[in-house]
């Protein structure tokens, strides 16, 4: 793993994230900048993917459960190269090629449609059972919020994937602490995750999600294949890189007028340097 | 009618998949814990290695089906009508029907004829439900032998199929002569006065309408309208013109199934009088089927009077 590189594409990424919802002037920026190391660990390192065949019959597939956080997703493809940048600066707009949420029809490299909470990890252990029953070696990633995980469905999938044995199946928990409403420990509390998700049959392992030594320990982990489902329970700042968004709900859904878009850029400008620097 | 065959189309549904099965490797059943009611069972007991218990979790198996679609299968997801279309809805809609996916929705236990379960297993809404989605195609098959004939258009076709089937007997109108075609009515009768146009359990019931009226000398065509949608515009659009008014016949309740179709074809294209037989905006409730079909006025003789009541 070379870790400057992820950190390199982890923070143009985030560049492009508050570029795109400040182009947009709505999207979700919060939760997109708390995922954004872990996607770039996928795209960049973990998943075996090729953005000039998106379709790739082997490919490992994801799902964005949390699809409201499109625009780290949007951003990450479009650094991999499954289409132009410059669609990111279109987002959520009239015609635009990416949605508000993600579209499979239409966006490459977008393996599930995604946005209503709950829904996407039921896809992905549909995608991971058909793996199985073809005997294809290809493991599928997910990611849900930790506010998501208050869905019902969430664990009729969680129960489904264990029943199933589904060991190519990897999810991510986001754990952020914060939802729309407020802290997620305050609006309905979800917690002990780790042990719900052991209590449904699946392995648990937990990391700082932004830290790439804890990420790839953590997805290394994922590589034994032992009859059960794998759930990483990333511990994440909220707004993560973007110092006046870290840790406010008020981030959640709000893009930044033009003055705080200039912070945002330099704050992650700094980080850069900073990065430079090591 | 003592001669006439009598088949439930979830047993022909079953029957089907698992005749589908042997051709199509691609094709895996999911079910809800009601393998045994939906007849998946059938499929099952052939295919043990492709059938998929969900468990009771409907809307996990709508997003299952929707992940299985993607790697290439053929998921053909099945419960209660209630529970698939009713519970599931959102899924069906979000995971299935947006992203268009190729998932065949096959619901049974549909409309009154569930019999004593009652009003919560007695899904009258499943069509208007399945309609309002963008690209879904809504079969609703009238016979055993269309139930077959269904299943196969079903998993032919590239994209979302909602299917509905029910839980009585019904009889056998078709032979194996006949034809399926997607998206095509059928004249089952020709007729001058007046149009039955009929969907499901109530084709056979609008033929013996419509024999009762020929006797009155009254001349009603009936038209089989298997696909809800999309519709067949065309053969809606000769009878309104070729005949006096059209009286519909679905066991379905009035708002946005069969009803609703015909009248947004009609008031477009050849306004006319369109006057429904089916549930009245309001709940079931426990009894045998067929004295339930009876107590709602999903009979001939409902038909019949509806007929009468409105030719000049």
């Amino acid at each position: 793993m070379d870790k400057k590189l992820l950190q390199e594409k982890a923070l143009e990424v985030r560049k492009s994230i508050v570029t795109a919802v400040h182009g947009a002037k709505s999207g979700h920026p919060g939760g997109s900048l708390s995922i954004a190391d872990t996607l770039t660990y996928l795209y960049f390192y973990k998943m075996n993917v090729d953005p000039k065949n998106p379709k790739m019959e082997n490919r490992d597939r994801f799902v964005l459960s949390k699809g409201h956080t499109a625009p780290a997703l949007y951003s990450v493809l479009a650094e991999k190269g499954y289409f132009d940048k410059a669609e990111l600066l279109k987002l959520r707009k009239t015609g635009a090629l990416l949605q508000g949420h993600p579209d499979m029809k239409h966006i490459p490299g977008v393996d599930m449609s995604t946005g209503s909470l709950g829904q996407g990890i039921s896809t992905a252990v549909g995608m991971a059972l058909g793996g199985k029953i073809s005997n294809a070696d290809y493991t599928v990633y997910t990611v849900l919020g930790d506010g998501e995980i208050q869905e019902g469905q969430v664990w009729e999938a969680a129960m489904s994937a264990a029943h199933y044995k589904l060991d190519n199946l990897v999810a991510v928990v986001d754990n952020n602490n914060l939802q729309i409403d407020g802290e997620v420990s305050k609006v309905m509390s979800v917690y002990p995750i780790v042990d719900k998700f052991e209590s449904f049959g699946w392995n648990v392992v937990t990391c700082d999600a932004h830290d790439f030594d804890s990420i790839h320990e953590a997805f290394e982990k994922t590589n034994e294949k032992n009859g059960k489902p794998w759930v990483i329970v990333q511990k994440s700042i909220k707004g993560k890189g973007v110092s006046f968004m870290e840790n406010l709900a008020s981030w959640h859904g709000t893009a930044p007028n033009d003055e705080q878009y200039a912070q945002a850029m330099a704050d992650l400008e700094a980080i850069g340097k900073e990065l430079e620097a090591k | 009618m003592a001669d006439v065959k009598m088949v439930a189309t979830r047993e022909s549904y079953g029957n089907a998949l698992a005749e589908l099965g042997k051709i199509n490797p691609d094709v895996v059943v999911l079910d809800a814990d009601l393998a045994g009611a939906t007849k998946t069972g059938v499929f099952k007991k052939v295919f043990p290695e492709r059938h998929f218990d969900c468990g009771i979790a409907e809307c996990n198996m709508m997003g299952i089906a929707a992940g299985l679609s993607t790697t290439g299968k053929i998921p053909f997801a099945s419960s209660f009508a209630m529970f698939a279309a009713g519970r599931a809805f959102e899924q069906i809609r979000n995971s299935i029907g947006y992203p268009h996916l190729n998932v065949k929705i096959c619901a049974t236990h549909a409309g009154i004829s569930v019999g004593e379960d009652g009003a919560s297993h007695q899904c009258n809404e499943d069509i208007a439900l399945m309609r309002s989605i963008p690209g879904m195609v809504v079969i609703n098959p009238c016979d055993d032998v269309e139930a077959r004939a269904a299943v196969f258009a079903a998993a032919e076709h590239v994209g979302p199929v909602y299917v509905r089937f029910g839980r009585l007997a019904v009889p056998v109108i078709n032979d194996e002569n006949y034809k399926f075609e997607l998206g095509k009515g059928v004249t089952m009768r020709e007729g001058k006065d007046v149009t039955i146009i009929a969907t499901g359990l109530m084709v056979s019931r609008a033929l013996d309408a419509a024999s009762q009226l020929a006797a009155e000398g009254i001349d009603a065509r009936v038209i089989n309208i298997h696909t809800i949608k999309p519709i067949d515009k065309d053969i809606i659009v000769k009878a309104a013109k070729e005949t006096s008014f059209i009286v519909t016949a679905e066991e379905h309740s009035v708002i946005g199934g069969l009803y609703s179709a015909v009248t947004e074809v009609v008031a477009q294209e050849a306004p006319c009088k369109v006057v429904p037989v089916a549930v009245m905006d309001t709940f079931g409730k426990s009894g045998p089927a067929k004295e339930l079909l009876d107590v709602f006025g999903l009979n001939a003789a409902n038909v019949v009077a509806k007929v009468k009541e409105n030719i000049k």
